[in-house]
């Protein structure tokens, strides 16, 4: 039975329902059929009453004369052939004399005239018991002998004072079994109409109701491992109970989620910060070491005696040499130099300066910066962030491909200067995605994968935030930068 | 038994009234007994009682025959037993009356014969005794003793006289020789009576349980003939003795003539009857007979 109780809501509560549904129809069904078999009889009694009151007195005189023949006619009159069989229809119509014998029947056959009533079998016996005790007897006499199939009807036959002898109307409880049993299944049949009307609706309803309950049970069991999704809008839109503990659920889950991400971008942030940690510490610790090399190197190739496969050597250190210095320059961001002031003049610079690289991959380039005259951000550092950018989107874009720069204060704050740049080109995938600004990280051919590491840097250093991702198809990387003391939000909407 | 055409009566009721009406068909009586019928000139027929409304129809079809014929208006007075068409005559009421030849040879006195019937080409009939078809056991009147008995009427001769003359026969008293026994007031009723097992035996007459059996198989079927009487003069026209002698003639040539002519013809049939003969007062003696050893006179 237990399992009856684990059973999901999903089916637990049409089930319960449906079987409620059937349980009342059942018993108001089962009253009311009651009722109905209750009030046949009654018609029935009511309808030989009428008709054992008529009889009599039309027998009497007939009973009077002796006329057999007569009397025989008049008790057979109301019987009707098997076709007429209804409840108020009676079986036999039988006149008793005062000696309690067959005066006339009207089935002669069965119940012969001048027989003793009580030789008719048990149920005439009993009726002719309670006829030979009239006293107290209120007529008509109504008999249902148990274990009979039939109903007895009784009622003296008088003439002025004197008793001439009984009518008995018999009715055949037979009859108004299949009527009744015809009820029964019209009953039936309402009910199940009833049923086919209300389950489907029960089961709509108490699914609909059961499942944004099981939706809630199936993510609440996952939360241990990851944060659920919230339920779907539209799935109860109601605000009774169970409409305000999906609206908390889905409040928490959004808690939950702001919690999860702002975890993600501090363990992000630190690693990163840990990574330029070490990156500038061993940038200083092979600064100092290179500086000597490569004056001693300068120096050699000033010597004019050298041999020419020596000079080829030290030509090889000394490039290599810069390379290293080259590569750990940039990995060593300064950014606490006095800067001026972001004006247009940059930004057509910029323009100026990647016209080259754009030129030669044919990329369209879309540009939108709203921009004063002039802005309070440090205009190399930006100028730095916006060519890092601009140039890693147009390798990235695809040969002819597409790349957008939008420059302004996003939703009218004053204090943020946001930097969008689009692509065209492939999507980042997922660990790109988790970690899009480590160093030597770049998939490109030919690329250090400074670039990024570098723009993250300069503007972590400059309080701002940084963002990439994929949105219509495209690359975005999405740059806010603080214009006074006040912070700006996550660089992503 | 040809039944082709009759006007709208369906044969089954044509037939029906027949029956009912039939032996015990009332006695006619001729005589203008009273100066004022004699001047309106209308002719009084007592007919035996069956009244199912369309029977009147078909009385009505005979009636506007026997008008036409007679060129006088006629009226069919019909009554509920052979006693009342008999007082009526008595009282002068009828002039003519088809009655049964028990109540002729009762009415002697006051009637003539007028006419006899043929029945199957003769002017006799019988009395069958009648038992249910499942009641195999009973082989004369004798088996009956004990047993609920129904009669037809106490003026019929196949359904009362003849049964109590066979009972006598066997040297019982037909009184006492029944435990039960009540009249219908009908031939037809008497073969209903024991079909339906109301009466274990019945006196019928031949003519109506012959028909019967065919206009009405299914009913004649549920009974049984054990044995059929000596041959009984049919059922006669007569007429009142104060009948003047000219109605009498033109009434007797009337039913005389009614098997010559196509719509006389075509009633006869429906009565299953072959026509009238003028009949002798001797026909009846068998039963006058059966009424002497019963101490009527």
């Amino acid at each position: 039975m237990r399992w009856l109780f684990n059973l999901s809501f999903r089916h637990k509560i049409p089930l319960w329902t449906s079987f409620l549904i059937g349980f009342s129809i059942l018993v108001v069904g089962a009253a009311l059929m009651t009722r109905a078999y209750e009030d046949m009889k009654n018609a029935v009694v009511i309808s030989a009453d009428n008709l054992a009151h008529t009889l009599a007195n039309t027998v009497a005189p007939t009973l009077l004369h002796d006329d057999v023949w007569r009397t025989f006619e008049i008790v057979r009159s109301p019987i009707r052939g098997e076709s007429a069989k209804t409840p108020v229809q009676v079986d036999a119509v039988v006149v008793l004399t005062r000696e309690h014998k067959v005066f006339v029947s009207s089935d002669p056959e069965t119940l012969p005239m001048l027989s003793e009533a009580a030789t008719l079998g048990p149920d005439w016996e009993r009726l002719t018991e309670n006829l030979r005790t009239p006293a107290g007897i209120k007529w008509p006499l109504v008999l249902e002998p148990a274990g009979s199939s039939y109903l007895y009807v009784a009622l003296p036959i008088t003439d002025k004072d004197a008793q001439l002898g009984h009518l008995v109307l018999r009715y055949a409880k037979s009859v108004f079994h299949p009527w009744f049993i015809d009820t029964l299944w019209q009953a039936f049949g309402i009910g199940l109409l009833v049923l086919a009307v209300l389950i489907p609706i029960n089961w709509y309803w108490g699914g609909r109701m059961a499942k944004p309950l099981v939706d809630l049970a199936q993510r609440m069991g996952m939360m241990l491992e990851k944060v659920p999704e919230p339920l779907p809008p539209d799935v109860y839109p109601y605000h009774d109970e169970l409409g305000q503990l999906f609206q908390a659920y889905d409040r928490m889950i959004l808690a939950l989620r702001d919690k999860a991400a702002l975890e993600n971008e501090m363990v992000k942030s630190e690693r990163l910060a840990a990574i330029g940690q070490l990156t500038a510490g061993i940038a200083h610790e092979i600064n100092n070491p290179l500086a000597g090399l490569i004056t001693v190197v300068d120096t050699l190739k000033l010597r004019r005696d050298l041999d020419p496969r020596v000079l080829r050597g030290l030509e090889l250190i000394d490039r290599g040499l810069t390379q290293i210095r080259d590569t750990v320059a940039a990995l060593l961001v300064q950014t606490r130099v006095q800067a001026r002031p972001l004006n247009q003049h940059d930004l057509e610079d910029i323009h100026t300066l990647i016209q080259p690289q754009v030129g030669a991959r044919r990329i369209r380039l879309d540009w939108s910066a709203a921009m004063p005259a002039e802005l309070p951000a440090p205009a190399g550092l930006v100028r730095q962030i916006l060519i890092n950018l601009l140039l890693n989107a147009v390798q990235a874009a695809a040969e002819g491909g597409h790349v957008s720069l939008w420059l302004g204060r996003k939703d009218d704050a004053e204090s943020c200067l946001t930097m969008i740049v689009r692509n065209d080109g492939a999507l980042l995938g997922d660990e790109q995605l988790a970690h899009p600004f480590e160093p030597f990280a770049s998939t490109r051919a030919g690329g250090h994968g400074l670039g990024l590491w570098v723009t993250y840097q300069i503007v972590t250093q400059l309080e701002g935030r940084i963002a990439a991702r994929n949105i219509d198809g495209e690359v975005e990387f999405v740059v806010n930068l603080p214009l006074g003391e006040t912070p700006c939000s996550t660089a992503l909407p | 038994m040809t039944q082709k055409t009759f006007d709208p009566l369906p044969n089954r009721n044509r037939r029906r009234w027949l029956i009912d009406s039939g032996c015990l068909a009332a006695a006619a009586l001729i005589g203008l007994t009273r100066k004022s019928q004699a001047a309106s000139g209308k002719i009084r027929v007592g007919m035996t009682p069956a009244f199912l409304h369309d029977q009147h129809i078909l009385l009505d079809e005979w009636r506007d025959y026997m008008a036409a014929s007679l060129q006088r208006p006629v009226e069919f007075v019909q009554r509920d037993s052979y006693r009342e068409t008999m007082d009526l005559l008595r009282l002068e009421k009828l002039e003519f009356a088809w009655i049964c030849d028990y109540p002729f040879l009762h009415l002697k006195q006051e009637v003539r014969l007028l006419a006899v019937p043929l029945y199957k080409g003769r002017p006799y009939y019988s009395s069958y005794l009648i038992v249910r078809k499942d009641n195999t056991q009973v082989r004369s009147i004798a088996d009956l003793a004990g047993s609920v008995f129904a009669y037809a009427d106490p003026y019929s001769n196949t359904g009362y006289l003849s049964p109590r003359y066979q009972i006598r026969q066997t040297g019982r008293g037909p009184a006492t020789f029944f435990r039960k026994t009540f009249f219908t007031w009908s031939h037809r009723k008497v073969v209903e009576a024991v079909a339906s097992g109301l009466a274990h035996g019945g006196a019928v007459d031949s003519y109506i349980w012959d028909t019967l059996a065919h206009v009405e198989p299914a009913l004649a079927a549920r009974t049984r003939v054990v044995l059929r009487s000596a041959d009984y003069g049919f059922p006669p026209f007569v007429s009142h003795h104060s009948v003047a002698a000219d109605q009498f003639q033109l009434m007797q040539r009337h039913l005389l003539d009614m098997s010559r002519n196509a719509a006389g013809r075509r009633l006869l049939e429906h009565m299953y009857l072959d026509g009238f003969i003028v009949g002798s007062p001797s026909l009846y003696d068998g039963v006058a007979h059966m009424m002497r050893a019963f101490g009527e006179t």
